[in-house]
């Protein structure tokens, strides 16, 4: 059978379904309501008490990867090694930290045969916290004042220019509110410690904060955008519910920066609305928000779309998604058996239809 | 109107649904009659013929009715859904 003919083999990242939720349970399930007869997902993830390693309805088999940290090279290597395992087509990174590394890695992945849809480093760069106001002074896009710091000097520097009270982001996660310089160095020192640098002081601004999910087509179009507004927040501010609804003008400011930067790959938006029509973008994240699973509720499955056009497909033409479609996060406890944690963490690897044939055969006899 | 008044997804049970913002609010039947005048286009500023709509339903409905109504539009215009320059008139 060749590639083309068999049926698909789809790899997610980032199933690290906690209260600070990776984005890789929710494509996973995007991917399964729209599943193709005989298509398999497989996820990928780095720690053995990743939540999403455990659910037994989202994908075939689970395979622990080495950290980006280890660098390419093993990195490969465990690909590689996945690879031979369970032959891999497409693969879907979702986390921030891991996508210098795939889009560095996509040519050795596309001649193992293995698709990719990423953005390129330049573009990556062009979205960082620290290119953002750059870029939203080339694109139209409003953002605010923003500025680098690589040291406790640049704080007392730049602290005139954006004033108090400001934001402290690493260059990944995270945003600490500092109301004084003294805050900010004590911010600096902990995004510095969690994440490296660059540091990004961003001024505070004030409006309702709105989110928008798409994905750039790398020729200048935003295929299948949602507007989501958050209804409820956890303390580290992650949406736990939340309900879509029609904007236009950030769909505009969406596509206007896939426009500027001829994006390639998914994209989150998260603005803060400060007005009917009037936005400041805080953010772009260059991969699914946790939230996508919420688009795909609403009629656009968009990590469908993201492995149509990693294949070199066309994806098939996008609804206009619902409105007024809600979300509403559940936190449950997962109960398992000792042999599937001792598998993952002794073999890297858990194949979930082996794994409840086998916990059904050692089930206790009952007595009657 | 508004086209925020006219975008408003409505039920029968009063429940409502700003799809612009993603706000929901509630209203009892007297608000309901209200909204679908004002969205028929009765004037915001014509809380006369709102509260006369009002009470061929609830014949019984206080003698204070005009009040009400010209405070349920005040809470309209609060929330951005009636315009601002539409001024009350009884």
């Amino acid at each position: 059978m060749n590639a083309s003919a068999r049926p698909l083999t789809i790899a997610v990242t980032g199933l690290n379904a906690t209260d600070n939720p990776g984005p890789g349970v929710p494509v996973l399930r995007s991917l399964r309501d729209g599943a193709r007869p005989g298509e398999r997902r497989i996820g990928l993830t780095y720690d053995a008490l990743d939540p999403g390693v455990y659910a037994r309805d989202l994908a075939d088999r689970v395979f622990l990867l080495t950290y980006p940290s280890a660098g390419a090279h093993a990195f490969l290597d465990r690909l590689t090694s996945i690879h031979e395992r369970a032959p891999l087509d497409v693969i879907i990174p979702t986390l921030d930290a891991e996508l210098p590394l795939f889009i560095a890695l996509e040519p050795q992945l596309r001649a193992m045969g293995i698709a990719l849809f990423v953005p390129t480093a330049q573009q990556l760069e062009l979205r960082g916290k620290a290119q953002l106001a750059a870029l939203g002074r080339a694109a139209g896009i409003d953002v605010p004042e923003t500025a680098v710091v690589a040291s406790v000097e640049d704080i007392a520097r730049v602290d005139g220019k954006v004033r108090y009270p400001l934001y402290v982001k690493g260059p990944y996660y995270g945003a600490t509110l500092a109301t004084c310089r003294e805050e900010a160095i004590a911010a600096y020192y902990r995004a510095l410690a969690a994440w490296g640098g660059p540091v990004i002081l961003q001024a505070r601004v004030r409006g309702e904060e709105v989110n928008l999910v798409g994905v750039g087509d790398g020729k200048g179009g935003l295929l299948g955008p949602v507007v989501m507004k958050k209804l409820a927040l956890t303390d580290k501010g992650k949406g736990w519910a939340g309900v879509t609804i029609r904007h236009e003008a950030l769909v505009d400011v969406a596509a206007r920066f896939a426009a500027a930067t001829r994006w390639r790959g998914p994209l989150e938006v998260e603005a803060l609305r400060a007005g009917p029509t009037q936005y400041h973008v805080i953010e772009i994240n260059p991969r699914f928000p946790a939230w996508v699973h919420l688009a795909t509720g609403a009629g656009v499955d968009l990590p469908r779309v993201v492995v149509d056009l990693a294949r070199g497909e066309t994806p098939a033409a996008l609804p206009p998604y619902e409105v007024g479609k809600l979300f509403v996060r559940i936190s449950l406890d997962q109960v398992i058996d000792m042999r599937d944690f001792e598998r993952i963490v002794t073999t890297g690897e858990i194949a979930h239809a082996a794994t409840i044939s086998a916990s059904l055969r050692v089930r206790p006899e009952t007595t009657s | 109107m508004s086209s925020r008044l006219a975008d408003l997804a409505i039920s029968d049970t009063g429940f409502i649904f700003d799809p612009g913002t993603g706000a929901t609010f509630n209203v009892n039947a007297t608000g309901l009659i209200a909204l679908a005048a004002l969205r028929e286009g009765v004037d915001a500023s014509d809380t006369g013929t709102l509260a006369a709509r009002v009470r061929e339903r609830f014949p019984a409905a206080p003698p204070d009715l005009g009040e009400h109504v010209s405070d349920f539009v005040r809470t309209l215009r609060q929330m951005g859904l009636v315009a601002a320059s539409e001024r009350t008139r009884s």
